[in-house]
């Protein structure tokens, strides 16, 4: 029986720390650092890391995570004062001759540990009629038609996968957490320049809002989180010119 | 976390609800289960994630469907590649279903709102993909619909988009550990689930009218796996312990191209866009296993194949043990755009850029044929044809079977959509003539005992010991080649490792987020999934399909054309797989194709 080993050479086990930012609700009045050391290999992502911390050290040490391989968008997590995914953060791309600091993202209640309360993020989510609003009607069993240059228009924000990496990146929602938020932004974009819908202007009134697009002071933290890539701020820009002129 | 509105009752600390419909999982089947159920009767959804978070969105390639936008094509054809590629196992009034409502099921996504890749003339587009074929095997045939390579991704966003849409009330991070049984006029029927609350510790009971199981599969018995952490089947497992048979568990799908050493996937869509398998020395091996279809042969030919050529000591690396897809004459524009996910995973986890080099793969456990019986109505079966009113399966948990021992690839997004429709359809129309079921006392008491005695553990072993060595033995024992000699190692190991699983602890013994005691329980369902997995493989003394014994290197009709049923019976705690486990066989519908050798 074959049993694959990783393609790379093995690259010999190294320990490095981790600080952890730990919060035990039942136990801690606020939150604490927390260290831990642990033996890695260089192609190790920081999820294992933190795998081994809990199955071998601490199982109390808690953290959201599914896929592994950055497609779900469960464990956005503040790795070394950025937002990533831990399943998609390399330890070799990290400085491993300090300690690695690992806490949860901002600006969402904290709830334990890692965990932090997703709710307010889907709520703003929900807001934006995140879903296709057309006011004809296909012909019976057919697809709408869409050429390929209109379908590639709102290409880049239909690869969000809702992992709150951008929103809690962004400034301007730590201070004031009724901001929509990049990511809600990047939902509605994704509708508002589908040439199959027909309620752009409403969601672009909902964005014109005090709590809307205007808002955003493009720091392009968004973009720099965005572990799919998306050019958020540039999402963001369309959508405040599509209020301005119109949509496309 | 729930988006519900109504508020329980709470009597003795659990939290009481009432529903027509309760669907636990929120993944492809389970909500579009939903939005055919939530219209028309009182729904909730349950999933122990966030419903983006579920494995449905780490799909790839496409969804199959004989839409004929680029060449002509058949939903007859399309059944037929399905039987063929399910080794003749599959149910063929199943698979006619599958295939001919497939075509309803793309449209109803597009119109939905899926941003489906277009043709030129703005039609959805299709690529090809292993085992469809024009007219009966004679060439590959363009049947997938697709959007880029995150097709799933593009289906589970759309599906929750449709939910939030029809105001689908979600219990989010809620884990059912159970389904409600009540006796009425003779009968069981099921009338409710109970659910433990991960943010709070609480106690949910959810009394209903009709239960749809769409939990999704069990990848995580293997270690070398395509599937999520969060894979552990739990919704099989629960059905096992009610004594609900499962069928077919001895079919278990190895994907070909998973990173070598990772299991991560790679999608066929690759190979169905051009990308070639080469050994060591560059050979197109492929060529010599499946001289007409080549690369784009069903998945258990390729992994086999694969497997082969390694053992036979033509693997690349330095390690032999490997072989590599090769995309580099694909060029970067194809790659960056319709397949840019599974470039960018080989460059981040390998540090391999497919454009110039090509990627190392090998086979990674990808899919459950097996499962939950249902019939083509999604209701589950407690034999091989007693329906269990109320209660039905759908998607990976289920097993219809219009897989067989095999599934094709993009069958599966598209078996979510076809029988999650139906589950929920033929639910709905259930629930309006149906009474609300009594629940029995104390409906939690076994699941409160179940997290009490997990919490309160003090045992010495160590669950993620226990589950790496469960893993690791899978992949040495009953992977891709199985023998009896494996597969016997494999029982006595998955015996002791029961009998130390009675002996764990856990650290936290909190009420809010213990993800240590969600993980302890996980394991159970693994243990009893491998154990009726591996039963049922040691009794199927033939190679069918995934299911490949070196000991019994052919098919064997005339013995084994029919389906394994695995019971639980007597002592689910005693240590004999022998003493607890019943194996019995299902006639497999045949309507117009009768078995024939099966050649690509």
């Amino acid at each position: 029986m074959v049993t694959p080993t990783p393609a790379m050479p093995a690259v010999q086990a190294f320990t490095i720390t981790l600080n952890i930012r730990r919060f035990q609700p039942e136990v801690d009045q606020e939150a604490r650092w927390q260290s831990f050391d642990v033996e890695v290999y260089s192609t190790d992502r920081v999820l294992d890391a933190l795998h081994k911390i809990k199955w071998e050290q601490d199982g109390t040490l808690s953290f959201r995570r599914s896929c592994a391989h950055g497609i779900c968008g469960s464990d956005a997590m503040r790795i070394n004062g950025r937002n990533r995914l831990a399943c998609k953060t390399l330890i070799k791309d990290l400085d491993i001759t300090q300690p690695i600091y690992v806490e949860a993202i901002k600006g969402l209640p904290l709830e334990k540990d890692l965990i932090v309360d997703m709710e307010p993020f889907f709520a703003a989510f929900r807001e934006v009629k995140p879903f296709l609003i057309a006011n004809s009607k296909p012909e019976k069993g057919k697809e709408r038609i869409q050429s390929i240059a209109n379908r590639e228009i709102f290409d880049d924000t239909t690869k969000c996968i809702l992992c709150a990496a951008c929103t809690t990146s962004c400034p301007v929602f730590w201070t004031d957490g009724q901001y929509f938020g990049p990511a809600a932004i990047v939902a509605a974009h994704r509708f508002i320049f589908d040439s199959r819908d027909d309620a752009a202007k409403v969601r672009l009134d909902i964005l014109n809002d005090k709590e809307g697009v205007w808002r955003c002071r493009t720091t392009f933290n968004c973009t720099d989180a965005c572990p799919r890539g998306i050019q958020v701020t540039q999402a963001i820009a369309d959508v405040k010119q599509a209020i301005l002129r119109g949509r496309r | 976390m729930s988006t519900a509105t109504s508020t329980p009752k709470i009597i003795d600390g659990v939290h009481y609800h009432e529903y027509d419909i309760v669907i636990v999982g929120a993944g492809g089947a389970g909500m579009r289960a939903a939005i055919e159920a939530g219209p028309n009767a009182k729904t909730a959804v349950i999933s122990k994630l966030y419903p983006t978070r579920s494995h449905t969105g780490a799909a790839q390639g496409g969804m199959a469907a004989a839409l004929a936008n680029v060449e002509e094509d058949s939903w007859e054809w399309h059944t037929f590649d399905t039987v063929k590629g399910g080794d003749y196992l599959v149910d063929q009034d199943a698979a006619e279903i599958l295939a001919r409502e497939a075509i309803d099921a793309v449209i109803d996504l597009e119109n939905m709102g899926l941003p489906f890749n277009r043709t030129p003339e703005g039609k959805i587009d299709q690529r090809r993909f292993g085992g469809h074929t024009r007219d009966h095997g004679k060439a590959p045939v363009r049947r997938a619909c697709y959007a880029a390579d995150r097709t799933g991704h593009m289906i589970l966003q759309t599906l929750f988009q449709n939910c939030v849409k029809h105001g689908i009330e979600f219990y989010n991070e809620f884990y059912v550990l159970d389904v409600v049984m009540t006796t009425e006029k003779g009968k069981k029927i099921p009338s409710g689930v109970v659910a433990y609350e991960l943010a709070t510790g609480n106690i949910h009971v959810f009394q209903s009218k009709a239960i749809i199981f769409a939990t999704g599969g069990f990848g995580k018995i293997y270690k070398t796996t395509s599937n999520a952490h969060t894979l552990t089947g739990d919704g099989v497992g629960i059905m096992w312990r009610k004594g609900i048979p499962l069928e077919d568990m001895e079919f278990y799908q190895f994907h070909p191209t998973g990173l070598a050493g990772l299991g991560i996937l790679l999608t066929e869509g690759a190979r169905g866009e051009g990308a070639i398998l080469r050994n060591a020395s560059g050979e197109r091996f492929m060529e010599r296993y499946a001289p007409t279809i080549k690369d784009l042969a069903p998945r258990d030919i390729i992994s086999r194949c694969m497997v082969q050529e390694v053992v036979e000591g033509r693997g690349a690396g330095p390690n032999k043990d490997y072989v590599l897809l090769d995309c580099t004459h694909l060029g970067a524009e194809v790659l960056e755009t319709k397949l840019p996910d599974i470039t960018e995973f080989a460059r981040t986890y390998l540090g391999i850029d497919p454009v110039f080099e090509p990627v190392p793969v090998m086979p990674t456990a990808h899919y459950a044929m097996g499962g939950i019986p249902t019939n083509i109505q999604a209701e589950v079966l407690a034999d091989n044809d007693t329906v269990i009113p109320g209660l039905y399966a759908a998607g990976e948990c289920a097993c219809v079977s219009v897989h067989g021992s095999n599934r094709l690839g993009t069958n599966s997004l598209l078996d979510i959509n076809v029988f999650g429709k139906r589950a929920g359809r033929y639910a709905s129309e259930y629930v309006k003539k149906a009474k609300m079921p009594v629940l029995p006392k104390n409906p939690a008491d076994g699941v409160i005992a179940l997290v009490e005695q997990m919490r309160n553990a003090s045992g010495t072993e160590r669950v993620a010991s226990i589950r790496k060595e469960l893993q690791e033995s899978m992949d040495r024992n009953a992977q891709v080649f199985r023998t009896e000699d494996s597969l016997k190692e494999q029982t006595d190991i998955i015996q002791a490792l029961r009998e130390r699983y009675k002996n764990i602890s856990i650290h936290d013994k909190g009420e809010r987020y213990n993800t240590d005691l969600l993980e302890a329980i996980e394991l159970g369902f693994l243990l009893d999934l491998a154990e009726v997995t591996v039963y049922s493989a040691r009794n199927r003394k033939e190679s069918r399909g995934g299911h490949m014994r070196d000991d019994f290197p052919d098919r064997n009709d005339k013995e084994y054309m029919v389906h394994t049923m695995a019971y639980l019976t007597g002592d689910a705690e005693s240590s004999h797989a022998g003493d607890h486990i019943k194996l019995d066989w299902k006639p497999v519908v045949i309507t117009n194709y009768q078995p024939m050798e099966r050649k690509y």
